[in-house]
């Protein structure tokens, strides 16, 4: 029964799942938290890398893997970019928390 | 590597990316989210590794951007952020163009049949599209917010019509690749270029202060695009993470929409604000407004028993947020109880002024957002606006006002107002504000950094 299911429509169930998941999550983020949570969500959706990593991939090179090779270095420049950032503005916060204590 | 292996660490980092996201429901655990989605991506990327052959140029324009990612990454200006999670989505989206266009080229290396099915073409269309959109929609919000475009809207007349025929054409040359038997590269980059375009036109007519709806919109495309491409490849992973990001931007343009009351529709299709001179209600009467030096407010503040401080984008402008923190700690020590209210549209981001005041090292419980603040106001002695403006107009109240029913601070109901401002120009509504005429208001004029460095200086 499940072989005869086109791929694209279990695709499309994880799709709509995740949504839910995303949702629910997202909703839970404090409001003080919506810049990091921007950059951090951009530092994901560059998981598209991955996709960037297949086109780059084969051996015999023609001009689809340097198309490839260029989506992967934008994408592994969001992929750092994003995290360190986030790290770096989620840093403060801490520093903030810190003096709250005391 | 086996595919059933890969399809689970593939589900592992999925599951990291969620719990990255979830981390950032207090600041206390959001480091250890931001760890998680390293850890995701870490394991995503190893894994994809051992299936390409071309490791030498994979792992060096990995290298190549992860320099200039991290470079950027601490060189960038808090007050800056804006731009750069623009600059972030168009990376993001041109990425998610090559890749289709590459997949197109040659489907066999993304595991997909050498003449593509329908279904694919039409995963490939949609994420191409959206790509697209997101790549220069996102280059115009990145120029708009870095002052190197106007942030006033550009309007024209048929606009609307001209897109809607735009999007027509566009989503013809895309039935047409759809329906070649053999791969149709005329209509696939037709339809391409076409994307480009408008994403330029839809973004243009927005103005500066809808920047927040924007950026947060351009998050979700970005999000869909990666999603798309997810589908394209079969990857679920892909369409996981790419449904995050694309919940989360759209939870936020909706967060942003309801803080200015206004419909997402009507923010997307822009022009608001655009021609401001028209919507001052001009009764022709000259209204009075009191002006004070800097010496003077400082004088009103150590004298009161508690501050509320409103901080709006002109802070982000004048870059005063340390300033502004050695005002609330020098009243602290007067013995004055000096709070932030902070407006979930302050700023040209969803949660900008938040952030500028962490790097300032502003104890987290002095900073309130707008729920928690509102009903303190009228037990306050002074409300201190800092480059903000409609975001505390009074005409939110009054019925027929076109910002009526955005919910406000409620600075007008404190005892005394002073408002720190460049001059007496309207806001980005283009709305005379009638806070700024009350008898109980002194305007003290300048640069937000100049007059809070004054003010700090006399207390």
């Amino acid at each position: 029964m499940i072989g005869d299911i086109d791929p694209t429509i279990i695709h499309l169930t994880v799709f709509v799942l995740a949504v839910f998941v995303g949702y629910h999550v997202v909703w839970n983020v404090t409001p003080a938290l919506h810049t990091p949570l921007m950059s951090v969500t951009n530092a994901i959706s560059s998981i598209i890398l991955v996709g960037a990593m297949l086109a780059a991939g084969p051996l015999e090179t023609d001009w689809g893997v340097w198309l490839g090779a260029i989506a992967v270095v934008l994408a592994s420049i969001n992929v750092f970019g994003g995290f360190l950032v986030t790290q770096r503005m989620l840093e403060m916060f801490r520093k903030k928390d810190k003096k709250g204590n005391v | 590597m086996s595919a059933n292996f890969i399809a689970l660490a593939y589900l592992v980092a999925a599951v990291f990316f969620i719990l990255a996201l979830k981390g950032l429901s207090s600041p206390l655990s959001s480091r250890r989210g931001n760890l998680f989605g390293m850890v995701g991506m870490a394991i995503a990327v190893t894994t994809t590794l051992t299936i390409t052959q071309n490791w030498m140029l994979i792992l060096g324009c990995i290298a190549i951007g992860g320099i200039i990612g991290s470079i950027v990454a601490n060189r960038v200006q808090m007050t800056a952020m804006p731009e750069l999670v623009a600059f972030m989505h168009s990376l993001v989206g041109l990425a998610a163009v090559f890749i289709a266009i590459a997949a197109v080229n040659n489907p066999v290396s993304f595991g997909l049949p050498e003449i593509l099915p329908m279904g694919s073409k039409l995963e490939l269309f949609l994420g191409t599209f959206i790509g697209a959109m997101t790549w220069s929609g996102s280059v115009i919000a990145f120029l708009k917010l870095s002052g190197r475009m106007g942030g006033a809207p550009v309007i024209f007349s048929g606009q609307h019509a001209i897109n809607l025929l735009i999007a027509i054409a566009m989503i013809g040359f895309g039935l047409w690749f759809f329906f070649s038997e053999t791969t149709n590269w005329t209509a696939f980059i037709a339809m391409t270029a076409i994307a480009f375009v408008l994403g330029f036109l839809i973004i243009i007519p927005i103005g500066g202060a809808d920047m927040p709806v924007v950026i947060s919109m351009l998050n979700s495309y970005s999000g869909w695009a990666a999603a798309g491409i997810g589908f394209s490849l079969g990857n679920p992973m892909l369409i996981i993470a790419g449904s995050l990001v694309g919940s989360s931007g759209a939870i936020l343009s909706y967060i942003m929409c309801k803080a200015m009351n206004r419909p997402f529709l009507s923010v997307i299709l822009g022009g608001f604000g655009g021609d401001g001179a028209n919507q001052v209600a001009s009764d022709g009467t000259q209204k009075t407004y009191r002006s004070g030096s800097a010496e003077d407010a400082a004088f009103l503040m150590s004298n009161a028993d508690s501050v509320i401080i409103i901080p709006g984008y002109g802070l982000a402008v004048a870059r005063a947020q340390h300033s502004v923190k050695e005002l609330a700690e020098a009243l602290h020590k007067k013995g004055v109880n000096a709070r932030f209210a902070i407006h979930p549209v302050a700023g040209r981001m969803p949660g900008h002024m938040n952030v500028l005041l962490a790097e300032a090292e502003i104890p987290y419980e002095q900073v309130q957002e707008m729920e928690e603040i509102n009903s303190d106001f009228s037990n306050t002695d002074v409300v201190l606006v800092l480059g903000a403006n409609d975001v505390v107009n009074p005409a939110a109240n009054v019925p027929g006002s076109p910002i009526y029913g955005m919910p406000i601070l409620e600075a007008h109901k404190a005892r005394t107002v002073i408002v720190v401002k460049r001059s007496m120009a309207t806001g980005y509504a283009g709305l005379d504000n009638d806070l700024f005429y009350m008898e109980k208001t002194m305007m003290v004029f300048g640069d937000a950094k100049k007059v809070v460095e004054d003010m700090v200086k006399s207390i």
